[in-house]
């Protein structure tokens, strides 16, 4: 009898110890991440901050010892490079250098391409910054995630605020940069004030060349019609070009602004930009987050990036801080939940899901569509004795959960069914 | 009525710069038979020179109005410096071969100098708009615009264009152009330095890319990549009008600043492809161009 309970106990064991040794993996020596964002090109505005960023990040993270004692080794693609030429260099990533993760990307259109391509791959993939909420509403992945609100949240956020706080308007016009954002972002909004608001005129839809020099037709033609609001998506040169030409003619004197990617243009707009301006940060981003500024990681890490870079962090370094807290907080739950045994690829893959992470804002979940739901700052401009541009008052924290459509749901068709005063019945939580 | 007031004044306004850029891309193809993709580099690197200078006379309590000349100045140093090692040092080497070679080459200084800018002057949006603040506003058919865009571009336009006519038809150096564009080696062979010639030509031709540049600062943001966005519509002005042809860039510019301007009022959803519609279909009826002419086959 007790040689029998010995030999079930040697059984049990043994079983036990093929069944562990068949899910752990080796610890690697570095865990190797390939970035992708825009060196070149218009869009460096946003890649080039989050490439410092990433930078300052894996040089932190493995001066505290890296991912239980791995380091990570980063490497950058330049979306700027062309479509053809990122997806070619992504797959060398994968498939030569041995990438374990990548992040890409800046760019909707490159993420686009890059999902299905991560997904043959069976690479791990954080969309770390492009907005199309399509992506994870018309196909599902098992390996590409999104650490960031999509458009859905990032639009109806400024429109949320708007009907709450200066509901007082009648027209509306938009100025949008001529590309698939600049397009959705505006298939979205228009979707929202119809259910809300659908008194409101819209008296002009101008989407000027996406990196245009002169805005000056559009600038008269609003001179001329005089909407009560103008709303503008665009961002980078464009936004802030638009934003001189119709400051230097007095436009802001005769309409509410909305500029719904505003917070990465504040800084270098300086003087220009008006009081009375509604900015977006594209997620609950902002050097001065109500809710973080006290927090001496964040205070360091926007001290350190100003000393770097000789800029505030914009969002767009936010989301990459973003990904590295995802990358950290994955691969902890992963090991946990494999015994404390370094996780191979398809274990991280499934800790991904209802992974809970912060950056430097408010608390991120991951859904069970892989897409993550992020709270969404919205302020307006206000001088400051303190800083030689304008910052932001009468801020406004949503939850993200308010703002998105529920897994398996088209955006446009959950934004479609809204019932009237839904949007202005949210109340976000507000600082002054 | 005003909407037709309203879309003349700014498609006036725009076809100014986009000429002073065209000419000298197209006095460039007439003179040396070279279409110069570098053009949009020359026209970026004189923004942000201009823009590095005046910043730097307004921030050292220099008298503001100097940033005027600085316009000018900015144009003629690019020009001259960059312009003239792009055709000593490259272009002087290649006009006896391919134009697919020429075009390749210059391209490959067009990207060694986006480059050279991002390493230069970063990648965050530069502007520079004392010169537009300075001259202030003016009101027509209650709309606002800056003086700087409905008098002082125009006027530059113009200025460039009477200067170019006088210059190439009443100047000893002008006439000497006109012979080595005609043909080259009969003027080398009457004692026409047809190399100082070609120099002195893509001299100017960089120097009005340039000066588009300058002049465009105060009014829009300099960021990586707007020289290719100019040199594709200068690239449009060039071949609507005929490639070579100076009065016709004029013409050419302003039919697409003004339809494009009227897009804007009437039809917003076609404003980003009607400078290359109307190319279009001006090259369909004329493929020579609006004024080029047919040229026979020499051999």
């Amino acid at each position: 009898m007790n040689t029998q309970r010995y030999l079930k106990g040697a059984l049990v064991a043994a079983a036990m110890l093929f069944a562990n040794s068949a899910t752990a993996q080796e610890k690697p020596a570095e865990i190797r991440i390939g970035i992708t964002t825009y060196t070149s090109g218009a869009a460096s505005v946003f890649g080039v901050p989050a490439r410092a960023a990433a930078e300052m990040l894996a040089e932190n993270l493995n001066a505290r010892g890296g991912i239980e004692g791995v380091p990570v080794k980063i490497s950058f693609i330049d979306e700027g490079a062309g479509l053809e030429t990122v997806l070619t260099e992504y797959r060398r990533q994968v498939e030569d250098v041995g990438a374990d993760i990548m992040f890409g990307s800046v760019s909707s259109g490159v993420c686009n391409k890059i999902a299905p391509l991560a997904e043959d791959l069976e690479v791990i993939n954080f969309m770390w910054d492009c907005g199309t909420q399509r992506i994870l509403e018309d196909d599902d992945y098992d390996y590409v995630f999104r650490t960031q609100a999509n458009a859905t949240q990032e639009t109806l956020a400024p429109l949320a605020y708007l009907l709450k706080y200066k509901p007082d308007f009648k027209t509306i016009a938009v100025v949008n940069q001529d590309y698939a954002f600049g397009r959705d972002s505006w298939e979205i909004f228009l979707t929202a004030l119809k259910t809300q608001r659908p008194d409101v005129e819209v008296v002009a839809e101008l989407f000027p060349a996406f990196g245009a020099a002169d805005f000056s037709a559009e600038v008269s033609r609003l001179q001329a019609l005089k909407p009560d609001v103008i709303l503008s998506m665009s961002w980078g040169g464009d936004l802030d070009t638009f934003v001189r030409q119709a400051q230097q003619r007095g436009l802001f004197e005769q309409s509410t602004f909305i500029f719904g990617l505003g917070e990465s243009s504040v800084e270098r707009l300086g003087a220009t930009l008006p009081e009375g301006v509604i900015i977006g940060g594209r997620g609950d981003h902002y050097f001065r987050h109500p809710e973080q500024i006290n927090n001496p990681d964040f205070v360091k890490f926007n001290e350190d990036f100003k000393a770097k870079t000789g800029s505030y962090p914009i969002y767009s370094v936010y989301h990459m801080v973003q990904a590295f807290a995802a990358l950290e907080a994955v691969y902890a739950k992963a090991i946990a939940e494999n015994g404390g045994e370094w996780p191979e690829k398809d274990q991280i893959a499934e800790a991904m899901n209802g992974l809970e992470f912060q950056g430097f804002g408010r608390p991120l979940v991951v859904r069970e569509d892989n897409q993550a739901i992020e709270a969404q700052l919205i302020g307006v401009t206000t001088s400051s004795s303190e800083f030689p541009f304008k910052v932001l008052k009468d801020i406004a924290i949503y939850d993200g959960a308010d703002l998105i459509a529920p897994v398996g749901e088209n955006s446009i068709e959950w934004i479609s069914q809204f019932e009237a005063g839904k949007l202005a019945e949210i109340n976000p939580t507000t600082f002054d | 009525m005003d909407i037709i007031l309203l879309a003349l004044l700014d498609g006036i306004a725009y076809a100014a710069l986009l000429f002073l850029v065209a000419v000298g891309l197209t006095l460039i193809f007439g003179v040396l038979g070279i279409l110069n993709i570098a053009h949009g580099s020359l026209y970026a690197i004189g923004a942000y020179v201009t823009a590095t200078i005046g910043t730097w006379l307004v921030a050292n309590g220099y008298n503001p109005w100097l940033t005027f000349p600085a316009l000018i100045v900015s144009a003629i140093l690019v020009g001259v410096i960059l312009g003239g090692l792009i055709e000593r040092l490259l272009l002087s080497r290649i006009y006896t071969k391919e134009p697919i070679l020429q075009l390749l080459i210059t391209f490959a200084v067009f990207m060694i100098l986006e480059n050279l800018q991002r390493m230069i002057w970063g990648v965050q949006p530069y502007f520079l708009d004392t010169p537009l603040t300075l001259l202030g506003n003016v009101s027509l058919a209650g709309v606002n615009y800056t003086l700087y865009q409905v008098a002082f571009l125009p006027l530059a336009a113009i200025a460039v264009l009477v200067f170019l006519r006088y210059f190439l038809r009443h100047t000893t150096m002008g006439a000497q152009i006109l012979a080595v564009t005609e043909d080259r080696e009969a003027a080398s062979s009457i004692g026409i330095n047809a190399t100082w010639v070609y120099f002195v030509t893509f001299v100017i031709g960089a120097s009005f890319a340039a000066l588009g540049g300058a002049l465009a600062t105060p009014t829009t943001s300099l960021v990586t990549g707007m020289g290719a966005n100019m040199i594709v519509l200068s690239f449009a002005v060039a071949a609507t009008a005929g490639l070579g042809q100076i009065e016709g860039a004029a013409v050419s510019a302003l039919m697409i600043g003004i339809a494009r301007s009227f897009a804007v009022y009437l039809a917003p959803e076609i404003e980003v492809v009607m400078p290359y519609l109307i190319m279009v279909l001006v090259l369909l009826v004329r493929p020579n161009g609006l004024f080029g002419k047919e040229t026979v086959r020499k051999i």
